[in-house]
């Protein structure tokens, strides 16, 4: 008869084991996370265990601030006061014959039975913190599912883009600003109206692929083209400042940096999604027609061989 | 040869409570409004050694892989980035623990330095692989700064196991 004792010493599986389980859990995450981006509801879930934590480490920044604005002088109050009312001036007049020109616009467009540019409407958000993650460039915004902002909402400040609702969660919602690696924005050149996809590069943007007598300068300003649905158009992105053209290459090298101040301000609009766009074409239908027509035009090209 | 002749003190079991608190407290630092900094100690991994390598029993590859989560969670990062390196990190502090202790704290701190470069290094691969590009060479200052707080946190979160010192003659512990 066979007898095992009790182990001595109760430890569980062995520390290697360990390792290679948890390991392995997180190794299937990150695939899951990058390749598939099958994870979103995972981490709107764990988002919503996380978020009082986060809101209570927050508390003592904005304590500070508060304490801080308490002390402001006088001075400086006066002094933005004056700043805020000659802006405001200025954009009177500005807005003053913004309306006289969107109804001239309108007539306009009526005429030409063009689409009419729907007003988009826009929902007040602040933002919280800015990610710690080196590697990209996002902010995390106190509006999420709560105020109806959906993934794909463009993200603006007084002055511009600044990027892109890309993660909602309950509470709070992720922007990727137009700096991240991975953001694209398409944008036309108000100067001519050329059109170009702004990539981030992580401080600034590029514009890749314009060929090497692409029509820009130093100075020109980058506006949103809106013809992706997402961005209404108009609104600035970016001011070129390098443009090198090298004969080396096919492509010029353009560099711009974002208007809007990316890394500033507190206060952003979000900009609501236009209702009216149509669904882009489905990529393999694309694809098909594609091949269909080089078949007909190989038979074609057959047909007038033999003939 | 190294000797090492000073008089090692007897510590009190450590208070799991406290452990965990210090823990959680490490996790709020990392999870507050820092801009993107670099160079800011990641406090996290700092703690999360200390206790791998002080309370091996305790802490270990698990907690570590839960905690890593969290980050990922806040910082918006690929999800399990921090996780996998943190188990790692975890499974290397438990390992290194006894040899760790012998030596005093500075020179601890220039082992913790090279795990927590390990950590940063296996971070990097893996954003790198998923088309991250290269944050620059002052992402690694925070493994630097971190391990210069190593004396420091020591100091801070074994001070509740220390006991009042009495010398007495007869009874050399």
């Amino acid at each position: 008869m066979e007898f095992q004792p009790q182990p001595f010493f109760h430890r569980g599986p062995a520390p290697l084991v360990r390792l290679t389980f948890f390991i392995a859990i997180a190794v299937m995450l990150m695939v899951l996370d990058a390749r598939f981006h099958a994870l979103e509801a995972v981490r709107s879930a764990l988002g919503v265990l996380v978020y009082p934590l986060q809101r209570l480490t927050l508390a003592p920044v904005d304590a500070f601030n508060g304490i801080a604005g308490y002390f402001s002088s006088q001075s400086s109050l006066q002094r933005e006061n004056d700043a805020m009312q000659s802006k405001l001036l200025q954009s009177a007049k500005d807005t003053l014959t913004l309306e006289t020109l969107a109804s001239e616009n309108d007539n306009l467009r009526r005429l030409l039975e063009a689409r009419q540019r729907s007003p988009r409407p826009a929902v007040m958000a602040e933002i919280l913190f800015q990610g710690r993650d080196p590697f990209s460039r996002k902010v995390v915004i106190d509006k999420g599912t709560g105020t109806d902002i959906l993934a794909g909402q463009a993200v603006m400040d007084d002055t511009g883009v600044i990027g892109q609702v890309t993660r909602v969660f309950p509470m709070l919602a992720e922007v990727t600003l137009i700096t991240d690696k991975e953001q694209a924005t398409p944008v036309q050149v108000v100067r001519n109206g050329l059109r170009a996809i702004a990539y981030g590069d992580g401080a600034a943007l590029d514009l890749r692929f314009m060929a090497a007598n692409a029509d820009i300068q130093n100075g020109d300003v980058l506006v949103t083209s809106g013809m992706d649905g997402i961005y209404p158009p108009g609104l600035p992105v970016a001011k070129v400042t390098r443009v090198e053209r090298d004969q080396a290459y096919a492509f010029a090298k353009i560099q711009c940096v974002p208007i809007a101040g990316t890394d500033k301000h507190r206060q952003v609009l979000v900009l609501a999604l236009a209702a009216d766009v149509p669904p882009p074409p489905d990529a393999e239908t694309a694809v098909q027609k594609g091949a269909k027509g080089s078949a007909r035009r190989s038979r074609a090209r057959q047909a007038a061989g033999g003939g | 040869m190294y000797h090492e002749t000073r008089p090692q003190r007897i510590l009190l079991p450590a208070n799991p409570l406290f452990v965990a608190a210090t823990l959680v407290a490490a996790l709020s630092f990392n999870l507050m409004p820092w801009r993107n900094t670099l160079g800011l100690p990641d406090l996290m991994a700092l703690v999360l050694a200390f206790w791998c390598v002080h309370q091996p029993r305790r802490i270990s590859v698990g907690t570590a892989w839960l905690l890593g989560i969290v980050m990922d969670i806040a910082n918006g990062a690929l999800l399990g980035q921090h996780a996998f390196a943190y188990c790692i990190m975890a499974f290397a502090g438990n390992a290194l623990s006894r040899r760790l202790l012998w030596f005093p704290v500075w020179p601890q701190a220039l082992q913790v330095l090279l795990l927590l470069l390990g950590t940063q290094l296996l971070m990097l691969g893996v954003r790198m692989i998923s088309g991250s590009p290269f944050p620059g060479v002052l992402f690694f200052a925070s493994s630097f700064i971190s391990a210069l707080l190593w004396p420091f946190v020591t100091l801070v979160l074994l001070a509740p196991q220390r006991r009042p010192e009495m010398v007495d003659e007869n009874r050399p512990i």
